[in-house]
């Protein structure tokens, strides 16, 4: 009798516990948390990567500081939480992290299966190819035969079959969890070729011994458009993750800069006004204080000192901005304006 | 949940053959019976609220269900398969492309840690002070370290470390070993290669009525004849000889360096090498362990018995103590084919591509239908686990002790 009533109670506790979820309003959880939860690679350099110091740093980190800035105004109240590329969307959709912001590709599956939105475009990215020079192999046209190494769960390994396949050319894969794998076992040999998007290429370079051994082969196999992804639903913090990344690139058109921000604030064009918040009602219409996108650039800068920080020509990724210049400079980075 | 049936008398409405029975809610039969009916409805209820609940949510989310997802185009390569498999076969494929790969490892590491195994269990009791601390170093090294450990010492610390296809190692020009793989030679058979399949029924008939005709034997006149060995030479020389009459019909596929890599002949990747040779050296110290511990169940008078019948201590093991080792080795042994099934699923750390390295990685990356494939791929544990486990107490059930 008493296991039964209490058989009952269970089965009448769990069906309460159980009750459909409703979106939550991510922004309202992250205001009283005081801290954003942002998902981020397990160590890319130049996009999220941890340094000595136990800090992260990367254009990817740069994302998730700058939507802390614009919520809470302080770029360092984030909570980094590494993923593999196969753990990455579970954690979003569970509800685990408020954004991801791990260099993901905007691709149509993605966007439309997924249950998540991309909120923009923060690095332009094509896939590319890795060899050790003394292969002597100067394209990726030579590569019949090859075994290629590649990270689980990505757009790369799609791309890579579809490459090799309309080529007619023959390959074996080996695949890793994480990108730190596909690098050990590119230096130790087990493959001939390490493949993955170009930028991480350069990245991923310098972690090898002598990063000088290897080359990356002119040929871009894709577009690898990658960007911050935030849950369906909840359409406030979409807009809000999406305009930050618009502000910032909105600032370096203006020429505001972390630098100069200040100063902008008694500025008399009225596109700088709007932006850091001295004219209209830009901040209130996301939820968020009037000088929402000025503290987003004092505190990590426009989009143009993001890219030149993290993997820009003085870093040792030395990546010159390319597509991911300004329209404006024979880039393809625009941002609608902030009116 | 406990049987309410079971605790209450159930005589007592027989007892008393009273014409008029208790009321029902006070008949403690109908009343168990009633409570068991409310309790399997709440289980049912309280799973389907779930199963409810878990499609509302990913409906509302806007997040794909279903399994239409295995009809769809794959489009990603997997690096070694059992079956024809390429980028534009399904998703349903890369399932069974992984499920084979998983079946591979567990069969083979199943087969060769029992073989290994019962030779430490036996050594580790042998009165060779020497063969015997061997065996016991053995078993307390491998059995103490983590699994996943020794998958990693046999990937990164043995099989890295061998040179690159252009330096391999290799044997009388056949036989390569390098970071790539170890590479054999493989044979095609050409035609009259049948007439060596014939001698090999032939072979195995006669193997089988030569054991029934030496058994009899024996029963019937006590007289022992060695029909294992002859048989084992049967198997084995009837279908050479019948190989090398009619010339050899087989064409050897060599492996040979074309490109970056060895093509032709077989291929075993260092991956499957790793993770196969790990797990039987793992579970093969606790097979060892399990079958020691068997053998010394036995009572030593039976060794003493078998000793005064004269028997040597080869026969003896096998025909006395072995057969009375069974019943207290199979129960425990299922645990461990078990256990090395499931240690299978390490491959993923390692990327050999078994079941969870294939389709819960990258199939589930590529479609995001998280609930399904981890659904599927329980499912195909719980089922594999089940069967070893049935087909282990049939066998269990034919070496039990049978009184007379």
């Amino acid at each position: 009798m008493i296991k039964t009533k209490a058989a009952l109670a269970a089965g009448l506790a769990a069906a309460v516990l159980t009750a459909p979820a409703l979106a939550a309003e991510t922004l309202d959880a992250v205001k009283s948390r005081g801290e954003l939860v942002c998902g981020v690679s397990t160590g890319l350099p130049g996009f999220s990567s941890p340094d000595d110091a136990g800090n992260w740093t990367g254009i990817d980190v740069d994302v998730c500081r700058a939507v802390a800035a614009a919520v809470l105004g302080d770029a360092d109240a984030v909570k980094f939480v590494p993923l593999t590329a196969k753990e990455r969307f579970t954690a979003l959709q569970s509800g685990e992290i408020d954004v991801l912001s791990r260099n993901t590709t905007w691709t149509h599956t993605r966007d439309t299966s997924l249950g998540l939105n991309f909120a923009g475009v923060n690095y332009y990215d094509g896939q590319g190819f890795l060899v050790k020079k003394d292969l002597g192999v100067a394209s990726a046209t030579e590569l019949d035969g090859a075994s290629v190494c590649i990270q689980a769960g990505t757009t790369t390994e799609l791309n890579l079959a579809d490459y090799f396949r309309f080529k007619g050319m023959d390959y074996s894969p080996v695949v890793f969890d994480t990108s730190d794998q596909t690098v050990q076992g590119f230096a130790s040999g087990r493959c001939d070729v390490l493949t993955s998007d170009q930028s991480q290429l350069y990245g991923l370079r310098t972690k090898l011994d002598n990063p000088d051994s290897a080359v990356v082969l002119p040929e871009v196999i894709s577009k690898e458009p990658l960007g911050p992804v935030v849950r369906q639903g909840d359409d406030e913090w979409f807009n809000i993750v999406k305009w930050t990344l618009f502000a910032q690139v909105n600032a370096e058109e203006l020429g505001v800069t972390s630098e100069n921000v200040e100063d902008m604030k008694t500025s008399d064009n009225p596109a700088v006004k709007r932006l850091v918040g001295t004219d209209g009602d830009m901040g209130e219409k996301l939820g968020l204080s009037a000088d929402w996108a000025a503290m987003v650039v004092a505190q990590v800068g426009n989009y143009g000192e993001m890219f030149e920080r993290n993997v820009g020509e003085t870093t040792p990724l030395n990546i010159s901005r390319g597509l991911n210049a300004l329209w404006s400079d024979g880039g393809i980075q625009y941002a609608p304006p902030i009116r | 949940m406990a049987d309410p049936a079971a605790r209450t008398p159930a005589r007592p409405a027989a007892l008393h053959a009273a014409p008029k029975g208790p009321p029902p809610w006070n008949n403690p039969r109908v009343r168990a019976v009633v409570f068991q009916i409310v309790a399997l409805g709440l289980v049912v209820w309280f799973g389907w609220t779930i199963f409810n609940n878990t499609l509302t949510n990913m409906e509302s989310r806007g997040i794909t269900t279903g399994f239409g997802f295995l009809d769809n185009t794959a489009g990603f390569g997997i690096l070694f398969s059992l079956i024809p498999y390429d980028e534009s076969n399904t998703y349903g494929r890369t399932f069974v492309v992984g499920l084979l790969n998983t079946l591979l490892v567990a069969f083979l590491g199943i087969l060769f840690a029992t073989l290994i195994g019962f030779l430490l269990g036996v050594a580790r009791l042998s009165s060779n002070w020497l063969i015997a601390k061997m065996a016991l170093v053995y078993i307390e090294i491998t059995r103490n370290i983590p699994p996943l450990l020794q998958i990693f010492f046999w990937y990164y610390a043995v099989l890295r470390t061998l040179p690159g296809p252009r330096q391999s190692l290799d044997l009388l020009g056949a036989v390569h070993l390098n970071n790539r793989g170890l590479y054999i030679p493989w044979p095609h058979p050409e035609t009259g290669f049948w007439a060596v399949g014939v001698a090999l029924a032939v072979a195995v008939t006669g193997a089988a009525l030569l054991l029934r005709w030496a058994r009899r034997r024996q029963d019937q006149t006590g007289r022992r004849f060695p029909a294992g060995w002859a048989s084992f030479g049967l198997v084995l020389g009837l279908p050479l000889a019948v190989f090398w009459l009619t010339g050899g019909p087989v064409a050897w596929d060599l492996p040979a360096l074309d490109g970056f890599n060895f093509k032709g002949g077989a291929r075993l990747i260092p991956e499957f090498i790793a993770l196969w040779a790990a797990l039987t050296i793992y579970t093969a110290s606790f097979i060892a362990e399990i079958v020691r511990s068997g053998i010394e169940a036995v009572s030593h008078g039976q060794t003493e018995a078998a000793q005064a019948l004269g028997l040597k201590r080869g026969p003896a093991l096998r025909l006395i103590i072995i057969p009375q080792a069974l019943r207290v080795i199979i129960p425990p042994l299922t645990s461990q084919y078990l256990n090395l099934t499931k240690n299978s699923s390490l491959a993923t750390a390692i990327g050999y591509p078994d079941l969870v390295g294939v389709f819960m990685g990258t199939t589930l990356n590529q479609t995001g239908q998280a609930v399904e494939i981890v659904a599927m791929t329980m499912a195909v544990y719980l089922t594999i686990s089940l069967s070893i486990a049935f087909l282990m107490n049939l066998y269990n059930r034919a070496v039990t002790l049978r009184e007379r």
